[in-house]
């Protein structure tokens, strides 16, 4: 060991060293999506010259906003190893509370969005009390508050779609022009709450923790973790980001519609899914989360621009969600 | 694995560390090839349809038809329309539709997708004829025609045209033949309707009322009226359980009830079969509203005595035809087209006009 160009210790170091704070963004998980996402590009950019313009890209991000909102507050949930069947039905309630306060009630717009968020809020607030303190499955927990915010959903609107919102609620479906390129507030907004939720989860110990009580519960508490504390945070926080994406629902639809979000739970999972997190908690990141909802998004606008059916985009993100699952389970198996 | 410059001991870390990271490697390839199987079904997908646009891109019109779902019959029947007059026209048809009835985001997003793939014009069966309305107003603000199908928006004047079945009429239709059939007999009347606020539920249910004489109303009243004979009102959403659940229901409330209208035909025959299970099915008259080929099978078995047939093929086929049009002339086309609707029974009444089942079969759906 007197002359060695590299000793082991260096090596280590060296590979613990290499990782730039943009390589880490794109942690190993997110390097396949990445690829999927690139390829998908690629491939429509090569089939139709309408996909690869500002406009176009442009518009795939803003029809992806309220999902991609949605699935951040999933990620955090499901890096618990919980799940959250409730948050298109919560988005709907905390939607149709805004707007039917602003317009039926003609309370100031700005305190009916407070109230519609914080609405969503108390769900997150409600499903983390059960998860922790009663200790109910997150799974059942959450069909049952999907069950529950959907009904309040169509109580509270008496089936009515509301219309004729005030500006305040509408601002974040408008555009500001880059070059050619109209660009929705609401979409920006969303990618900076992916950018300061990728910031907590890696630069604050809050964060980290959240990793690890989804890698080991028991573990994470016996290093002093105060878990239950840190799920209820977990679900609340989710809440808070579904509210958001309340507001960027009726903003992006200019109504109050008591039927939206049906399916978006499902499709929230399937970004985080796409995006490289594992459903079994503690691997995975919001960036995935990002290019997993992208994914969707173009898929189901590039085949739209080339003529195919829609029931084609269904089954081509089905086929992928398999795919990711896979993917991860052969790295866990091959991990122990 | 040859690391150069790494003495034995190292080279034992190193291999360690190599062993590491292979699964991860292992990874990416699957990854890889699992992506590369998608895509491969992706471009197989598409194939099909990808000749045609590369050849005559940009000189060929395109037309966009939305319909609520992909699954039921009718709209099966309007896409099949759609296709036929696109293809003989020499126009490329886009479809899209909603995941569920009420699925609004993602009309939406269809409108979006098709305006940045340059169409001509946009054909709709609005599943929400409010929410829909700011979308279809961007792709009217950039230029593209309109047109919605089988259902009005909210307001009707937020799209060019309409080309729709009128649904009051259907309603009069059935309500003049059951008033007929009835002969004298006091009426007990069983409605089973949509759902609340649904504008073609409404006019149904109305025009049902109106032709039977038992209410006065025209087709501008905005909610359902009801009248002395009619004992039991339930909505069924047009879904066949929730039909059979809802007439178990009205004979609970009350056995005596002898005539039934249904907002389609599958309410019609959850009905039937709950008339069946009650041993009722020879007393109950059901008339019905669609004209689907289960439909006309179900009159033509005696389950159904009549319905209002209407034609989701001819308003698909007109829609493209407008925007053809629209595309060669730059007219747009405006105000309302009925595109018609007729009574088909096997028990045809003397004072009331009415088609035979082998009319109905010709022309049915699904």
């Amino acid at each position: 060991m007197s002359t060695p160009a590299t000793t082991p210790e260096q090596l280590e170091a060296g590979r613990e060293a290499a990782p730039s704070l943009l390589s880490r963004a794109f942690a190993l998980s997110t390097v396949g999506p990445l690829i999927a996402l690139l390829l998908a590009i690629a491939f429509f950019t090569a089939r139709t010259d309408r996909f690869l313009t500002g406009t176009n890209l442009s518009l795939v991000v803003q029809q992806v906003m309220v999902v991609g909102t949605l699935a951040i507050g999933q990620t955090l949930v499901i890096l618990t190893a919980g799940i959250d069947l409730s948050n298109g039905a919560v988005m709907a309630f905390g939607s149709i509370v805004m707007t039917k306060l602003a317009v039926a009630s003609g309370i100031n717009p700005f305190l009916a969005i407070a109230i519609g968020i914080l609405a969503c809020v108390a769900f997150g607030a409600f499903n983390g009390t059960l998860v922790t303190s009663l200790r109910l499955p997150p799974f059942i927990v959450t069909l049952g508050t999907f069950n529950v915010a959907f009904a309040l959903t169509h109580i509270y609107s008496n089936e009515q779609t509301i219309s004729n919102l005030p500006s305040a609620l509408t601002f974040l479906g408008t555009t500001f022009t880059i070059g050619q390129t109209d660009i929705t507030y609401g979409s920006v907004l969303m990618l900076a709450m992916f950018a300061l939720a990728w910031f907590v989860l890696r630069q604050t110990s809050a964060g980290r923790h959240v990793y690890a009580v989804g890698n080991n519960p028991e573990a994470a508490r016996l290093t002093g973790i105060r878990t239950r504390r840190l799920l209820l945070g977990v679900y609340v926080t989710a809440g808070l980001i579904y509210g958001v994406a309340a507001l960027l629902l009726v903003a992006r639809t200019s109504v109050g519609d008591p039927q939206a979000g049906q399916t978006d739970n499902l499709d929230s999972i399937t970004a985080v899914v796409l995006g490289g997190t594992s459903l079994f908690g503690g691997r995975g990141s919001v960036i995935g989360t990002l290019i997993g909802a992208l994914i969707v998004g173009i898929v189901r606008n590039g085949l739209q621009l080339l003529g195919v059916r829609s029931i084609y985009q269904v089954l081509i993100t089905g086929l992928l969600v398999i795919l990711a699952v896979a993917v991860d389970q052969l790295a866990r198996r091959r991990q122990r | 694995m040859e690391l150069p410059g790494v003495d034995a001991g190292g080279r034992e870390e190193a291999v360690k560390l190599a062993d590491r990271w292979t699964p991860r490697r292992r990874t990416w390839r699957v990854a890889g090839a699992g992506v590369l199987a998608t895509l491969a079904l992706l471009a197989a997908g598409c194939s099909g349809r990808s000749s045609s646009s590369g050849s005559s891109k940009g000189t060929q019109v395109q037309v966009g038809l939305i319909t609520k779902t992909e699954t039921n019959p009718f709209f099966v029947k309007m896409k099949e329309g759609a296709e036929k007059e696109a293809a003989a026209k020499g126009a490329k048809l886009l479809t899209a539709a909603g995941k569920f009835d009420g699925d609004n985001a993602s009309q939406a997003t269809a409108i979006e997708n098709m305006v940045a793939a340059g169409v001509k014009g946009i054909l709709i069966t609005p599943s929400d004829t409010k929410a829909i309305v700011p979308s279809i107003q961007k792709a009217r603000d950039k230029g593209v025609e309109v047109i919605a199908l089988d259902t009005p928006t909210d307001p009707q004047s937020a799209v060019d045209a309409l080309f729709a079945t009128n649904n009051f009429q259907a309603g009069v239709l059935i309500g003049q033949y059951a008033k007929a059939a009835m002969g004298g007999k006091t009426p007990r009347i069983a409605t089973l309707d949509l759902a609340p606020g649904i504008t073609v539920g409404v006019l149904r249910h109305n025009g049902f009322l109106s032709g039977f004489g038992a209410a006065t109303v025209n087709d501008t009243a905005t909610g359902q009226v009801t009248a002395s004979q009619v004992v039991c009102s339930q909505d069924t959403q047009g879904d066949q359980a929730k039909g059979q659940t809802a007439m178990e229901n009205c004979l609970q409330k009350d056995p005596s009830i002898n005539l039934v209208y249904t907002i389609n035909e599958p309410a019609a025959l959850g009905a039937y079969t709950a008339l069946k299970a009650a041993g009722k099915q020879n007393d109950v008259m059901i008339v019905s509203v669609d004209g689907g080929c289960t439909g006309v099978k179900a009159i033509q078995d005696g389950r159904i005595a009549a319905t209002s047939q209407q034609y989701p093929l001819k308003m698909a086929s007109r829609g493209v035809d407008a925007v053809v049009d629209f595309a060669s002339s730059g007219q747009k086309a405006s105000g309302y087209t009925d595109t018609g609707v007729t009574l088909i029974t096997a028990k045809p009444q003397p004072a009331v006009e009415s088609k035979d089942v082998q009319f109905g079969l010709a022309n049915c759906w699904g």
